[in-house]
């Protein structure tokens, strides 16, 4: 007899999936605050990796009847070196060595519980309750979604759509119809029989006959209707309708003028890095757009954007300048949904801001569902930062700013800035 | 199973397979091997199927208890992710084996561990193991080989039905409160029925009704009759107290639907599959142990394993049956590996060369036949009286037992009893008590329900040498008032009999007519 060996090292690997993602819901709260934690000891583009976790051991114990320290205990161990009995011992210091050791489950469970979240899980989390605000669904230009709706009922099909309820009422309507004239002649023969049958008639009464006759026949032709006709065929439809899905664009508009030193880029780097992590996972269809500025602005791409150094004096309206011009030429705001995000140390030239919030206010939020500013100082408030702040008032649903002091701020003013709104 | 002796015997002598990888072959080798030279030692086992899987399917057996169905829960992705966590640190390997008891038995194997490895698991879960699952009186009384899985599926569907139908919300909630009161959900002296899944299927649906009306009728409001109240002041429910909390809730809570009643049940019969297995640790361990030694051995005695194998072997056996003294740093507790595989080693001993002294502590066994003394120790005892029975004064110098009395009234410890002609039976009672469930864990027993007032229920704990509860049992009570519905009350009887209220519970879930559910 040879036994029996399954291998079954490539069935399906997460059993446990359902019951860690289970885990990671209920405890949501204590992780999503170890993720904001975690968030503040590393680079956003560490973002790629899992993190580890630790949350506290005694919000997650599973409570049982157990023994507590006290009463009175005796218990047996092994290796006794210098003991003979009736003596007397101190009680050992600390948890570890012998007696006391049943109580340990009293104790136990303070520590954290430490363990990994996966990438998706950390950014799940990471990102969970944000969203990009206004978001409205618009027609596209471009469909490649459909959507399978019920659209009544046809003559023809696959024999899987019958529609078994149709198909017999018609079928029984037909019936009705075409036997209607049969059955009224029937009953009338019936009638006629019943009334003859009256006063009483020879068997082999001639009339009688007739009508004996009749009836099987008018039987007859009732009974040859079909009960059921190809005719009677009813077939569910269904018919595909596009469906109208979100198309955005976001615009990063970053200062890399002289006065924005390392230590800032860096900052608005992050952020930015954290806005495009959120909008390439969280949106299918997102096309982010980069722009650089100093003097002049120029688009770049990803790559140059977060690693290119380069700098120069600073005139802030060009970027937006561009933008401008690139909704114009690409993004038609009946069919995109634009965003734009801008970040910046607040310098500019004194003429130049106020050219910039009448930019913002008359060329690009009529255009945009959303535009922040998120000015990175720890000093205070530089003039672009005071003019934009009469955008305020009037938009206040699709303008904010926000303030960056520290690398420990870009979290919370992301989560402020992309917070889901009722 | 009939061997065939001319091919037998030609394979006899050739080596086994050497090195480190593994193959299907190699491992089907070995086990008929293994297999040839456990029924030359008349094991009995069920057949078996071994089942190769990775370090993760591994860490989702571990998961869920090593079962390979389970329903679903946070906690088993609690342990999930901490035994993930520690073995991708390090600071732990996987254990080599996890068996089954069930009818084909199914064992594990992890297709990280080497050949001779595999050879070790092979030996002591699909033989050792195994044949403790079949034999011992607790198993067969208790647990349902050929029906384990079929139970676990369908309480796997039942309790996925569940969710789908009230919430997967409330369904952990009452899993929970499940798994809070699961070590005092089993019946300890009387046998549960078996386990069976068409009977379940079938059963189920009609126990729901019969239940709900038992239950209503429980609580069937009564006009007042002054009278009769006052005949039936002393009247008590339930008559006698009841240690299986989980049952009483199950048969008796007022307000749990009947599916709150069957998840109940649920978690109730898994507790109890798994109880034969704590009582059973020392013994069934050690006996696993002692035949991996046994025939592992006997293979190499006869020229089949290579002496790299036996190294390899060797290390890993001696690792596992290492017992720290309780000096060591690594001290924790008694290594019921370590003890059951030298009692086992020992019986065999005192069978086949007694001293003086087992003749005089085993005059029933000392020179017996050592393979029939196994099968009836393995067969008809359970830790605490094999234990209670077997431990000689040998082992006990051996491992060098000695006795403390932890006495939170006084400043220091006593040393009771040592490995010494005195100490021997103080020892082994000690020692024998330290396994016993009963007095393990407190001793807590539904008391009292207030039939005619609050109906709210009393559990009492029998405190035991003084013994507290832990603080959890605070949060445990929480559990049981969410089952129950009303006030729960948790009561300490102490030895000179007298009465104090440790915890208390308030809840009134009766339902509202407001929209609302209470919390």
């Amino acid at each position: 007899m040879t036994v029996r060996i399954v291998d079954r090292r490539f069935d399906s690997k997460n059993k446990s999936s359902v019951n860690r993602s289970r885990f990671i819901q209920r405890f949501k709260g204590q992780i999503r605050k170890a993720v904001s934690d975690a968030i503040n000891h590393r680079g956003v583009r560490d973002l790629d990796n899992g993190e580890k976790i630790g949350i506290p051991g005694k919000d997650i114990a599973e409570p049982q009847f157990g023994h507590g320290r006290g009463g009175v205990w005796e218990t047996v161990n092994p290796g006794n070196d210098r003991f003979s009995s009736g003596d007397q011992v101190d009680r050992p210091q600390g948890g570890s060595g012998k007696g006391g050791s049943q109580a340990s489950n009293a104790g136990e469970g303070l520590d954290d519980f430490v363990f990994t979240l996966t990438r998706d899980e950390f950014l799940d989390i990471f990102f969970d309750e944000l969203a990009l605000p206004n978001l409205v669904k618009r027609q596209l230009a471009r469909i490649d979604q459909y959507r399978s709706v019920r659209a009544g009922y046809t003559q023809s099909g696959v024999p899987t759509n019958i529609n078994l309820a149709r198909t017999m009422r018609g079928a029984a309507g037909r019936r009705i119809a075409i036997g209607g004239p049969y059955a009224a002649q029937l009953r009338a023969l019936k009638e006629e029989l019943k009334a003859l049958l009256e006063h009483a008639r020879p068997e082999d009464d001639p009339e009688l006959e007739r009508i004996h006759r009749e009836i099987s026949k008018l039987r007859a032709k009732i009974e040859a209707l079909p009960f059921i006709d190809t005719f009677d065929l009813r077939y569910n439809a269904r018919i595909r309708v596009p469906v109208p899905t979100t198309q955005a664009v976001m615009f990063c508009l970053l200062d890399v003028s002289g006065s924005m030193d390392e230590g800032r880029k860096n900052i608005a780097k992050r952020f930015f890095m954290l806005l495009y992590l959120f909008l390439t996972r969280n949106y299918e269809r997102i096309e982010v757009v980069f722009i650089r500025h100093h003097t002049v602005a120029s688009e770049v791409d990803e790559d140059d954007f977060f690693t290119s150094r380069e700098s120069g004096g600073t005139v802030v309206s060009s970027a937006l300048d561009l933008m401008h011009e690139i909704i114009v030429a690409r993004y038609p705001s009946n069919l995109w949904n634009i965003y734009g995000a801008q970040a910046s140390d607040g310098d500019n030239w004194n003429d130049d801001s106020p050219h910039c919030r009448e930019l913002i206010e008359n060329s690009l939020l009529p255009l945009c569902q959303y535009f922040a500013y998120i000015e990175i100082t720890d000093g205070p408030p530089q003039n672009l930062w005071e003019e934009y702040q009469k955008l305020l008032a009037a938009h206040a649903d699709h303008f904010a700013m926000q303030r960056i002091a520290s690398v420990t701020d870009i979290y919370p003013v992301f989560r402020e800035l992309f917070r889901r709104r009722a | 199973m009939a061997s065939k002796p001319r091919a037998s015997r030609a394979r006899k002598n050739k080596p086994l397979p050497v090195g480190s990888e593994w193959t299907f072959e190699a491992i089907a080798e070995y086990d008929e091997a293994i297999g040839r030279v456990a029924r030359e030692y008349r094991l009995d086992c069920y057949p078996h199927v071994l089942e190769l899987i990775s370090a993760e399917q591994m860490m989702d057996a571990y998961a869920s208890i090593g079962m390979p169905v389970y329903y679903h829960h946070w906690s088993f992705g609690k342990h999930f992710l901490s035994t993930e966590n520690r073995y991708k640190r390090g600071q732990m390997g996987l254990a080599y084996e996890i068996v089954i008891n069930s009818d084909p038995c199914i064992a594990y194997l992890m297709d990280e561990n080497t050949l001779p490895m595999q050879a070790l698991v092979i030996a002591h879960a699909a033989y050792g193991h195994n044949s403790f699952f079949k034999g011992n009186h607790l198993f067969k009384q208790w647990t349902s080989a050929d029906a384990i899985v079929d139970y676990l599926i369908f309480a796997r569907n039942y309790i996925a039905q569940c969710e789908e139908r009230h919430g997967v919300e409330t369904v952990e909630r009452l899993i929970d409160a499940c798994h809070a009161l699961a070590n005092v959900g089993v019946d300890r002296y009387k046998r549960s029925p078996r386990l069976s899944l068409e009977k379940e299927t079938l059963r189920q649906q009609e126990r729901a009704d019969y239940l709900q009306a038992q239950v209503n009728d429980l609580w069937r409001t009564l006009p007042p009759r002054p009278d009769e109240d006052e005949a039936n002041e002393e009247a008590r429910f339930p008559s006698e107290p009841e240690e299986n909390l989980l049952y009483f809730i199950e048969k008796n809570a007022p307000l749990l639907e009947p599916w709150q009643r069957e998840v109940v049940r649920i978690v109730r019969k898994i507790g109890q599959y798994f109880y034969p297995q704590r009582q059973t640790q020392v013994m069934n361990e050690g006996w696993a142990c002692f035949w991996h030694y046994t025939l592992l051995n006997t293979l190499y005695d006869e020229g089949r394993l290579s002496d790299g194998f036996m190294f390899e072997f060797l290390q890993s056996h001696t690792n596992v049956v290492y017992q720290p003294p309780y000096n060591s740093p690594y001290y924790s507790g008694i290594n019921p590996y370590a003890l059951g595989f030298a009692m086992w080693r020992d019986i065999r001993r005192i069978c086949e060369e007694p001293t003086a002294e087992d003749r005089e502590w085993f005059p029933d066994i000392a020179g017996s036949n050592w393979r029939e003394t196994f099968d009836f120790a393995m067969q008809n005892f359970k830790d605490e009286s094999f234990v209670a029975q077997y431990l000689s004064p040998r082992l006990m110098r051996e491992f060098r037992f000695f006795s403390v009395l932890d006495d939170d009234t006084r400043n220091k410890l006593q040393i009771q009893a040592i490995h010494d002609e005195p100490g021997y039976r103080a020892l082994r009672h000690q020692l024998a008590e330290q396994y016993d469930l009963g007095s393990r864990e407190p001793n807590i027993q539904i008391w009292n329900v207030d039939l005619r007032g609050d109906r709210s229920l009393t559990l009492r704990h029998f405190a035991h040498q003084r013994r507290p509860l832990s603080d959890s049992c605070a949060t445990v009570l929480d559990h049981m008032a969410h089952l129950w519905g009303f006030t729960v009350r948790l009561e300490r009887q102490n030895a000179d009999g007298s009465i104090e209220l440790i915890a208390e519970r308030q809840s009134e879930k009766r339902r509202h007519r407001s929209a609302s559910p209470t919390p």
